[in-house]
């Protein structure tokens, strides 16, 4: 999910930027040097499971795995999700350097929101939890499709059928991201509980 | 597999100092973003081909990524005109395209692809670790750089281990098919890859406090801004302060 270069107006691109600095840094902040390597190799996890393909009817779609990017990393999505953007730009030039800030915001912005609004109930019992592990995958890419609506409708008002386009065609993959959010959360509750948030080991 | 086809080579670009090349790419698609005269855009799509021309990249690999890129761009050819208020054109069923909407994807379509180009010859020609280091030597935040380095030298491992998991699971009859048993299937192999991060972290950050890190990377890697780069450095700034006039003046 994300904007290509050319797209969006300065103002749109400048904003952009400014929160994905603002969101940066209270990742990092938050994100001590010896949870580094920590996030730095979930971070490629993240980065090969999203280049996973799940078929859907004839086609097939792409994670984006945002949801769960957030549950497990907090306010350090932004920095990671950052980074992973700058990687997929270099190694295939998807995205680019002017739309970085954007795309970081659209994918990060709702991570952290996960993290808040569905972190405290996926600790809860399977009943609770895996509802919310389902809401929290959905969300986050619905989240991340008015996003992009919002970035293309303030370049451009004339943009906004187009924009209706860009969230309807995502609705397949938000029940797809939905679904597999749920199962991962199930599996991640029964073999490492403590990766999800709520439970972290103390490390004094 | 995750390939980087224009690391390879020697032209004169490739030994530019990465950290020029970077403020280049940077200001340069700014100033395409920016922009809107198409005599500015078609400018530009000029200076990304000479890049590309005397990066002498393998330019079968090039149309292929630039391929890739363009489906969003493509989408837009579709919808835009036909949504876009202006002067009607022509006619399709129901639909009617304006000229204003053509415009508007033409222009997106030349900054989207000149953008990339520039980006595939001056960027994409350089190596990760030295991104980093370049980075580094360009006072953005260590852990950000860390973030990075480390996150690139774990995607290949990851990328291994993804495929061992999902080769076990072919290996017992698992085919995919839109059903959920698919899903949970993928749910679960992407699970059991985080576990084995987790786990892998805990065992290289041990083995990184052993060696003695401390919380940054030390690259022996020297940068050079050589009279080449100044010759360079000259060239583009002209070139893209050109550009500006032309698209601000008056």
């Amino acid at each position: 999910m994300h904007i290509s270069e050319g797209i969006l107006s300065g103002p749109v691109l400048v904003s952009g930027i400014a929160l994905a600095a603002a969101g940066t840094a209270i990742g990092l902040r938050k994100l001590d040097v010896d949870r580094i390597p920590r996030a730095a190799i979930l971070s490629a996890a993240f980065f090969v499971a999203s280049l996973v393909h799940v078929p859907i009817g004839a086609s097939s779609v792409h994670l984006i795995l945002n949801g769960i990017v957030g549950l497990i990393l907090g306010w350090g999505a932004f920095p990671v999700i950052l980074v992973a953007l700058a990687l997929q730009a270099v190694l295939f030039q998807f995205g680019g350097i002017t739309t970085l800030g954007v795309n970081t915001v659209i994918m990060a912005f709702p991570a952290v929101v996960s993290y808040y609004v569905f972190g405290p109930l996926v600790r809860r019992r399977p009943e609770i939890a895996l509802p919310a592990a389902f809401a929290c995958g959905a969300a986050s890419v619905f989240l991340g499709a008015l996003l992009v609506g919002l970035a293309l409708t303030l370049t451009e008002k004339n943009f906004l059928k187009v924009s209706a386009m860009v969230a309807a065609a995502h609705i397949p993959v938000m029940i797809i991201e939905g679904i597999i959010t749920a199962f991962c959360v199930a599996f991640l509750k029964k073999v490492q509980p403590e990766i999800l948030p709520g439970n972290e080991i103390d490390r004094a | 597999m995750i390939q980087e086809p224009f690391v390879c080579g020697d032209s004169q670009i490739h030994r530019l100092d990465p950290r020029f090349r970077i403020v280049v790419v940077a200001a340069y698609a700014f100033v395409v973003a920016l922009s809107d005269r198409f005599s500015v855009l078609f400018l530009g799509l000029a200076f990304s081909f000479v890049l590309i021309g005397i990066s002498r990249l393998p330019l079968f690999e090039v149309a292929k990524r630039l391929l890739l890129v363009n489906g969003f761009v493509l989408f837009l050819w579709f919808v835009v005109p036909v949504t876009f208020p202006g002067t009607p054109l022509f006619h399709l069923g129901p639909l009617t395209a304006t000229g204003e909407g053509l415009l508007v994807s033409a222009r997106i379509t030349i900054k989207s692809n000149a953008i990339l180009l520039t980006f595939i010859a001056m960027i994409a020609t350089s190596r990760i670790a030295t991104l980093g280091a370049a980075l580094a030597r360009m006072r953005v935040p260590e852990k950000i750089v860390l973030l990075l380095l480390m996150s690139y030298r774990y995607i290949f491992v990851m990328e291994t281990e993804y495929h061992r998991l999902a080769r076990s699971a072919t290996v017992r009859g698992f085919r995919p098919s839109t059903s959920i048993h698919t899903y949970r299937t993928y749910a679960y192999l992407i699970g059991m890859l985080f576990v084995r991060a987790q786990a892998r972290a805990e065992r290289v950050y041990m083995a990184m406090l052993c060696r003695g890190f401390s919380g940054k990377f030390h690259s022996l890697q020297e940068f050079s801004f050589s009279r080449k780069d100044g010759f360079w450095a000259g060239c583009t700034t002209i070139a893209l302060l050109g550009l500006g006039v032309l698209e601000w003046m008056d």
